[in-house]
């Protein structure tokens, strides 16, 4: 029997230990009525090597198209040894350290991936993870309102340069609570906040304004000061990020005269593949300040009884565990094995190895957008600093574009046109360093050749 | 493992030294002035083997499924089959972009729909959305519908969840994250729901309960059937935990017994990862009224194609709980699980840890451990209570679980649930041998011993660990949570 080393002699004798005449008794609590007859829906058992065939017909199936894909997921190098060392038994195998004797690897893993994102974000904490960079957004919203007593209104302020679908993830997940939203338009050619929508909410309550930086559309926002606006104006700041950006970019805790209060995003640009979406984990950090305030398993060094260092869960009183009904969060379970990836992976590049790799990535994106914009009737934009995105408008409806540069396959970006109905036949595009200048080059042709309408 | 001592990364670290080999060289960012970072983050400079190094060191710091029998009671700490990893590691899988088209997606489609088909079959619901990205944010998905459910009748004053003692904290902290009131009734002495209790709980503002079959105490509701009916009288909808489905799985169906949204643990039944806690996943099921509300997106088949269903599809869905769509490589590895055990192997995952449990609970009774609930079959977990032992020996709980990993056996769940005094909650599951079970039973009998010789002994435990019993109040007093941030360093 798969994965079951019960012999027929083993059964027979745990029965007669048990005083059950079958295996069947052991079920003798379930309403006759209830029991299940058949799963007549449910394949035939497959061996392994079947399925491993199944599998790779269906992973040939969709197959490797180049990707020109970003808006918040991104396709880098990831160092063998980040994996080999993830999938481990010991890390992939292991659960939640409420042991902590018997997870200290987990737990000094956890303490030093805390310490890391603290520095990179230029914060003082951080938690061990959250779900993904949306749901961190939602979490952090609500954290905001506990933590900014001041503030009677529970209004999160949100340009729509904020990437969309976190908005709408913030949206869900706080919907039962009261929070509301007041979302600010971008300035048409810039792309970036328009700041006078900003000044016009001057005196109202505000509880906490977000930024992400780079924004959606891969524009840079004047951080600095839409920081100091929002605390001149008694609100909390919350950062969005993509953690690589910040190997090149101030860290949200020198935003302004007083840095952010909590930042948030997604980890997955740290030694994650892009995985079809997940799992991905979420990050936070924060002020120490608001420590109380955060959602999801803290961890922190402490002594034994002998004195001797060692990691342990803290400041679990947070947590829905204890606190049940009133816990900051539901979160349990977290994203613990993309941590341990991301930990492995930064130590592995350090700080030089990620500002290569975001700056190679810039250059690269860079280059696509030149290639790109020498086509006819292919534009840029937005102006001003851009990080590894663009958002470029062609000549035509960018869904039949991408239809035939898949059929060619080239993933080439994002249609915008769902997401902002007012931007004409926009398309978001990305590079990383894992495209080469032929990779560009090929890019360049096909969509060349598919606004041209050859086949 | 009690002599590897590894310290922090960042004293292997020495400035100007790296692992080149790992990134571009040559291209520099033109950043301007304005948004340059000044100083380089504090991460590490070290070596690739230095990294390595450190980092197996550490993972061989850790008890795990695949070192250690692992009997964590309501976490389903199964064997993770290989397979399932490598299948859903596949550089097609890995590479494949979320917002791909689905033109160039129908392999990874074809996989998540038949995963959805299998989890309505074998939960006998009517729909599943994949999306939820753990049990909590399952069960928070769960109660978001039962809200719009209402709601959407108009039905407004409905807005108390009724949860059992016995339940884990994540159902009233989600029933909290949804704007609910929590009301919580009592077990009978027996483990059963207090019938009288929720008929006195049920009422026109009840938007629903969330209950565990088999309940956290280790036993099935018996009147599952009878508290479906009251709660649907009374105009409330059930909600299944589906922490404990592995108990379950082939033998009976929640859809069948009267709830209508369940969440799955695929990382429990379906023996995907822990991961050193995570990722998980929370697929959600729905019976027929609350088929609009699933989150999306959900994948749906037109003709021989699948595509994405979202907002166009299910107008009144509660919405996106992910940024794309959920945890999509845990989702491939429950699914070459589902296919591998395939209709034959389903009930037996029930069945063996059914047996597992019930043999172990049968030993730990005759060695004269006292059972929490002594006349019941046991789940797929059962609990024992350790308050003799507490009151006669001074030897509690903890004190069992900690010598339980000198003798290299993981603790079972201590102090949960709440309401039975001093209790291990043991869950061996179905892959462990019986030889594994009985050296537990032994080893439970050995640290009885200990306790009634010498006490302190057991009290002083672990001792063969890379650490001793840790000062957690001076963890949550003397905060230290990043390398660097205490003076004392």
């Amino acid at each position: 029997m798969p994965f079951i080393p019960h012999t027929e002699s083993e059964i027979s004798e745990m029965l007669a230990a048990i005083g059950a005449p079958s295996i069947d008794a052991l079920f003798d609590e379930i309403p006759a009525a209830l029991r299940t007859k058949a799963l007549a829906g449910i394949p035939d058992a497959l061996s392994e090597m079947e399925v491993g065939r199944l599998m790779q017909e269906r992973a040939q199936q969709d197959g490797r198209p180049l990707n020109f894909l970003g808006a918040g997921a991104y396709e880098h190098h990831i160092p063998a040894a980040v994996w080999a060392i993830v999938t481990r038994g010991e890390f992939y195998s292991a659960y939640t350290p409420y042991q902590a004797e018997a997870s200290q690897g987990t737990l000094q893993l956890l303490y030093e991936y805390q310490t890391m994102m603290s520095s990179l974000t230029g914060m003082e904490v951080s938690n061990a993870s959250l779900y993904d960079g949306a749901s961190a957004l939602a979490e952090a919203c609500l954290m905001a309102v506990r933590a900014h007593r001041k503030s009677k209104s529970a209004r999160i302020v949100v340009p729509t340069t904020v990437n969309p679908t976190y908005l709408s993830v913030a949206r869900a997940v706080v919907e039962g609570q009261n929070l509301s939203f007041t979302v600010l338009p971008y300035e048409a050619g810039k792309g970036t906040l328009q700041f006078s929508q900003l000044e016009a909410l001057k005196g109202e309550d505000i509880t906490a304004v977000v930024v992400q930086q780079p924004n959606f559309f891969g524009q840079m926002e004047d951080v600095d000061a839409i920081t100091d606006w929002a605390h001149a104006n008694n609100a909390l700041v919350i950062a969005v990020v993509n953690p690589l950006s910040l190997a090149l970019f101030k860290p949200p805790g020198e935003w302004g005269a007083k840095g952010v209060d909590i930042v948030v995003g997604d980890g997955q640009p740290l030694g994650v593949p892009l995985s079809s979406g997940g799992p991905y984990f979420g990050f936070m950090t924060t002020r120490m300040e608001h420590v109380r305030q955060m959602p999801g398993r803290i961890i922190g060094r402490t002594v034994d009884l002998d004195g001797k260092q060692g990691f342990t869960l803290t400041l679990q009183a947070r947590e829905q565990h204890i606190r049940r009904s009133k816990a900051t969060s539901n979160i349990c379970t977290n994203q613990g094995l993309l941590v341990t990836a991301a930990t492995i992976h930064m130590s592995l590049l350090g700080a030089a190895g990620l500002e290569a790799v975001a700056a190679t990535s810039q250059g690269q994106a860079n280059k696509l957008v030149d290639k790109l914009t020498r086509i006819p009737g292919v534009k840029v934009v937005f102006d001003g600093y851009r990080f590894h995105e663009a958002v470029l408008q062609l000549p035509t409806r960018v869904g039949d574009v991408l239809d035939a540069l898949a059929k060619r396959n080239i993933v080439g970006g994002l249609d915008l046109s769902k997401l902002y109905p007012e931007l004409d036949n926009a398309l978001l595009v990305c590079a990383t360093e894992m495209r080469t200048d032929a990779d560009l080059d090929a890019y360049a042709l096909a969509l060349a050749d598919v606004l041209e309408r050859k086949p | 493992m009690s002599n590897i001592r590894e310290p922090l990364i960042f004293k292997h670290s020495r400035s100007g030294r790296s692992a080149v080999g790992q990134y571009p060289q040559g291209a520099s960012a033109e950043v301007p002035e304005k948004f340059r970072r000044r100083k380089r983050a504090a991460l590490p400079e070290v070596s690739e083997l230095q990294a390595v190094r450190h980092f197996t060191r550490l993972s061989q710091l850790n008890f795990s499924i695949d070192t250690h029998f692992y009997p964590l009671g309501s976490c389903t700490m199964k064997y993770n089959p290989r397979a399932c990893n490598a299948f859903a590691m596949l550089p097609e899988f890995l590479g494949r972009h979320p917002l791909a088209p689905s033109s160039v997606s129908q392999g990874f489609l074809t996989c998540l729909y038949e995963l959805q088909e299998m989890l309505k079959e074998v939960t006998g619901m009517k729909g599943v959305s994949l999306t939820p990205m753990a049990g909590a944010q399952g069960e928070f998905a769960g109660v978001a519908m039962i809200r719009a459910y209402h709601r959407a009748r108009n039905d407004l004053q409905r807005t108390e969840i009724i949860v059992p003692d016995a339940a884990h904290g994540t159902n009233p902290a989600t029933a909290t994250m949804c704007g609910c009131t929590v009301v919580e009734i009592p077990s009978l002495p027996n483990g059963d729901i207090d019938i009288e209790a929720l008929k006195g709980a049920l009422g026109p503002k009840t938007a629903g309960i969330m209950l565990t079959n088999p309940s956290t105490l280790g036993v099935f509701e018996r009147r599952i059937q009878e508290v479906a009916k009251l709660v649907h009288e009374a105009g409330g909808l059930l909600y299944y935990d589906g922490a404990n489905l592995n108990a379950i799985l082939g033998k009976v169906r929640p859809g069948d017994m009267g709830f209508d949204v369940i969440h799955m643990n695929l990382h429990k039944t379906f023996s995907t990862p822990h991961g050193g806690g995570g990722p998980g996943s929370g697929a959600v099921g729905v019976g027929q009224r609350l088929l609009p509300f699933l989150p999306i997106p959900t994948v749906g088949k037109d003709g021989d194609q699948y595509r994405w269903l979202d907002e166009n599809d299910l107008p009144q869905t509660i919405g996106r709980l992910s940024a794309f769509m959920g945890n999509a490589g845990v989702l491939l590895r429950a699914y070459v699980y589902m296919r591998m055990l395939g209709r034959q192997g389903m009930h037996r995952v029930a069945e063996f840890s059914a047996l597992n449990a019930n043999y172990l609970l049968a030993r730990l009774k005759k060695a004269g451990f006292e059972a929490a609930y002594p006349e019941r079959r046991a789940s797929h977990e059962f609990i024992i209570t350790m308050k003799r032992q507490a009151k006669e020996l001074g030897v509690n709980a903890m004190d069992f679980a900690k010598r339980l990993l000198d003798y290299g056996f993981h603790a079972p769940t201590t102090y949960f649930p709440l309401l039975v005094p001093e209790c291990l909650l043991i869950e061996p599951t179905e892959t462990e041998a019986k030889e594994e079970l009985d050296a537990f039973v032994e080893a439970l009998i050995a640290i009885q011993a200990e306790a009634e010789q010498d006490a302190a002994k057991v009290k002083g435990a672990p001792y063969t660990l890379p650490v001793r019993r840790l000062d957690d109040v001076r963890a949550a007093k003397q905060l230290d949570l990043t390398y660097g941030m205490r003076s004392s360093e």
